[in-house]
């Protein structure tokens, strides 16, 4: 009974660990998810390149935007994943300072391919600083600038000299670029699939959020309902289209084709509670190495939207990056929207019948 | 996220707003805000012009100005006009049966036929605005109470045949017996179908539309009165035009004060209702509506005074429909009306 409530409380809002038991999958595989590490994100954009090759996503402009190297701009009915691209003039959280003005570029690419000691420590071939990751790897790589691009320097005489890096007016180097895959969150409750009125959104045994294309009409509904700005219609196609988590590949025992395509693992696929734990502990790592802006997005069960089944570590506030601070699934408030509804259409009728109350004149 | 950092972050959100979106996009998508660099403080200063209720220019971040939300992709004539025809038929059909069990068929016909043809031509336009108008009968696929749109769905395929059974024996003078009981069966489902359409647009993400869920079936509500007694007066005879009279008056009232009720509760989510075209339009809304009651009841026996009344109660109840449905379209174009109502939300939280 205990169980039973469990499951089928909190059906519209609150925390729901078994989302596909809810749904009415008695013996459902464990939860699946993303856990997208913007940490690590080189802004390549492999995720959305494999993502319409796998699932024959059309061509939807290519257009340039000019605010940013995303010329993506935003998730859509064409767009499943998108590389969002932020500069800002800020240092990175626990980044020693550096100033470039010493550096010389080419001198450091003229000593390419030689044994020169220092070119292979600016480069990073040093096993090291190489294998450590950016929190704790930041200060040898900027020991290894800084040490070895002097030392490089004097042998390129007549080198384009100057600043070559936006410098702020104090003269220190403030500059961080924030890139970060965004992608369908399949929410805990979802507010495209409530308020879907063919049943063409559903729940996969895997958790997930499909949209069901031969089932779409095209209504529309799900668009300004979903709380991320994700599912959208395609125009010439009538129908609404987003993320499936890669349904069709997670059938045959496949990772969705952005995971299996991000170099650095910024997106890291597997069920929900181990990825949790996994974004836990490299929260902690980059807070001990200095990054404290380094915050998880979308993890908790306890937030609007019941805990995201896509979840973020973030450099920066959500709204930075295009996401809601705090999202909340619309249906959250449905009951009370039907009482205030249902009240209002019995004054209506006491209205008409207060109208016809007196005799006619 | 612990209590204590996120209020840290909160300050520091403030604090570095002005230089944590970027230096390109700030002024890249959706042209320079005057005073959006400065930093506001506590002093909250008014933007927009009119009847605004008092909402501080919150700092925000954002990604190069761009929505946070998709907007509807519903094309305004078809929706917005489904809000109002659906209003229109609702009341109507109230008006009908109260014309019918009173004895005045004057007012009992038009009502009957205005409400089946408001309700054909509603159902038209929902089709229509489907991206796969062949596949609407997938509406009725499923009833799901957790979807307004199913839910009204089925609310219609009831309703539309009862008016459409009435209009026509009216037409015919037969079966009358028949009549009567789909005459009163429509009133019966009437309200809700006028009302229900409030939670069709506040069960979305969409602030000006979520943000006023309590108010916003009884705005629709008076709407649909307003409609409903409109077209009674264009069409009956004054003589027994007494009820849509009294009806044109308690609707214009509900609608007004629940529209500023409303906007009271909303903070910043009513500001779109003030600013450009969703403006002009509930200015029209109020103006026409108003002015509609007010000469329904002093000259509504003059037969052509009641049409003009009656001409001003039914484009006001449109303009609102349109304001309403543009204004929620706005709020979700800037990501102000997401961003900053929710991080004042964590504000409070923390």
């Amino acid at each position: 009974m205990r169980d039973a409530d469990d499951r089928h409380g909190n059906a519209l809002y609150g925390p729901q660990p078994d989302v596909s038991g809810a749904s009415g999958y008695p013996d459902a595989p464990p939860r699946v998810g993303f856990f997208t590490d913007t940490s690590v994100c080189i802004g390549c954009k492999a995720c959305e390149v494999a993502c319409k090759e796998w699932n024959a996503i059309p061509e939807d402009g290519l257009e340039l935007t000019g605010m940013s190297y995303d010329n993506t701009r935003g998730l859509g009915a064409d767009t499943w994943r998108h590389v969002a691209f932020v500069e800002q003039r800020k240092p990175l959280g626990g980044q020693e300072p550096v100033a470039h003005d010493d550096v010389d570029v080419f001198a450091a690419a003229s000593s390419l391919g030689t044994d020169a000691p220092s070119a292979a420590s600016s480069l990073g071939t040093d096993p090291p600083s190489a294998g450590s990751s950016l929190g704790t790897g930041a200060p040898s790589a900027a020991s290894s600038l800084g040490t070895g691009a002097p030392s490089a320097a004097p042998t390129a005489a007549g080198a384009p000299a100057g600043p070559i890096s936006p410098v702020s007016p104090d003269g220190r180097t403030e500059l961080r670029w924030l890139m970060s895959s965004d992608v369908c969150k399949h929410c805990t409750h979802a507010a495209c699939l409530d308020v879907c009125p063919t049943g063409a959104l559903f729940r996969t045994e895997f958790g997930t959020v499909v949209v069901q294309e031969d089932v779409c009409n095209g209504c529309g509904y799900c668009v300004p309902a979903c709380p991320y700005g994700v599912i959208d219609q395609r125009k010439d196609d009538g129908r609404v289209w987003k993320c499936t988590l890669c349904y069709d590949r997670l059938g045959v025992g496949l990772e969705p084709a952005c995971a299996k395509s991000c170099p650095t693992d910024s997106i890291q696929f597997g069920p929900l509670e181990e990825l949790r734990e996994r974004a836990r502990t490299r929260v902690a790592q980059l807070h001990a190495a200095g990054v404290t802006d380094a915050r998880l997005y979308g993890d908790s069960p306890d937030d609007g939207v019941g805990g995201a089944g896509a979840f973020f570590l973030l450099l920066d506030e959500p709204e930075v990056y295009g996401l809601p601070p705090d999202p909340v699934v619309t249906t959250r408030d449905l009951p009370g929207m039907w009482r205030h509804a249902a009240v209002a259409a019995a004054a209506l009728a006491a209205l008409a019948v207060g109208s016809f109350a007196r005799r006619p004149r | 996220m612990s209590g204590e950092e996120g209020c840290d972050d909160f300050r520091h959100f403030r604090d570095e707003a002005s230089m944590s979106g970027s230096d390109a996009g700030r002024d890249g998508v959706r042209g320079a805000r005057p005073g959006r660099e400065a930093l506001t403080g506590a002093h909250g200063r008014r933007r927009g012009r009119g009847e605004q209720p008092m909402v501080p220019d919150a700092e925000f971040s954002s990604y190069y100005g761009t929505p946070v939300l998709n907007k509807p992709t519903w094309k305004p004539l078809d929706i917005a006009g489904y809000l109002y025809l659906g209003g229109l038929a609702g009341a109507s059909s109230l008006l009908a049966a109260g014309g019918q069990l009173t004895g005045r068929p004057g007012l009992a016909a038009p009502a009957k036929l205005g409400a089946a043809g408001a309700i054909s031509l509603s159902l038209a336009a929902l089709v229509h605005d489907l991206g796969r108008p062949a596949r609407f009968l997938n509406m009725l696929r499923v009833f799901k109470p957790t979807s307004p749109m199913s839910v009204g769905s089925w609310l219609l395929a009831g309703y539309a045949p009862l008016t459409l059974a009435a209009a026509a024996t009216e037409v015919a003078g037969r079966y009358r017996l028949l009549g009567s009981a789909a005459t009163v069966a429509s009133a019966v489902l009437g309200p809700a179908v006028a009302t229900y359409t409030a939670v069709l647009l506040s069960d979305t993400a969409v602030p000006s539309w979520h943000e006023g869920y309590r108010e916003l079936p009884f705005v629709f509500a008076g709407s649909a009165a307003t409609a409903a007694s409109g077209l009674a007066l264009a069409a009956a005879p004054p003589a027994q035009a007494g009820p849509a009279r009294r009806l044109a008056v308690l609707g214009a009232a509900l609608e007004l004060g629940a529209f500023r009720a409303m906007k009271r509760r909303m903070g910043l989510a009513a500001e779109p209702f003030g600013q450009g075209g969703p403006r002009v339009l509930m200015r029209a809304a109020e103006l026409l509506t108003a002015g509609g009651a007010v000469l329904a009841v002093s000259r509504g026996g003059d037969r052509r005074l009641a049409v003009v009344a009656g001409a001003a109660l039914l484009t006001g109840s449109a303009a609102l429909r349109f304001g309403v449905f543009q204004a929620g379209v706005a709020s979700a174009e800037d990501p102000r009306y997401t961003v900053v109502p929710q991080r004042e939300g964590l504000a409070r939280d923390h």
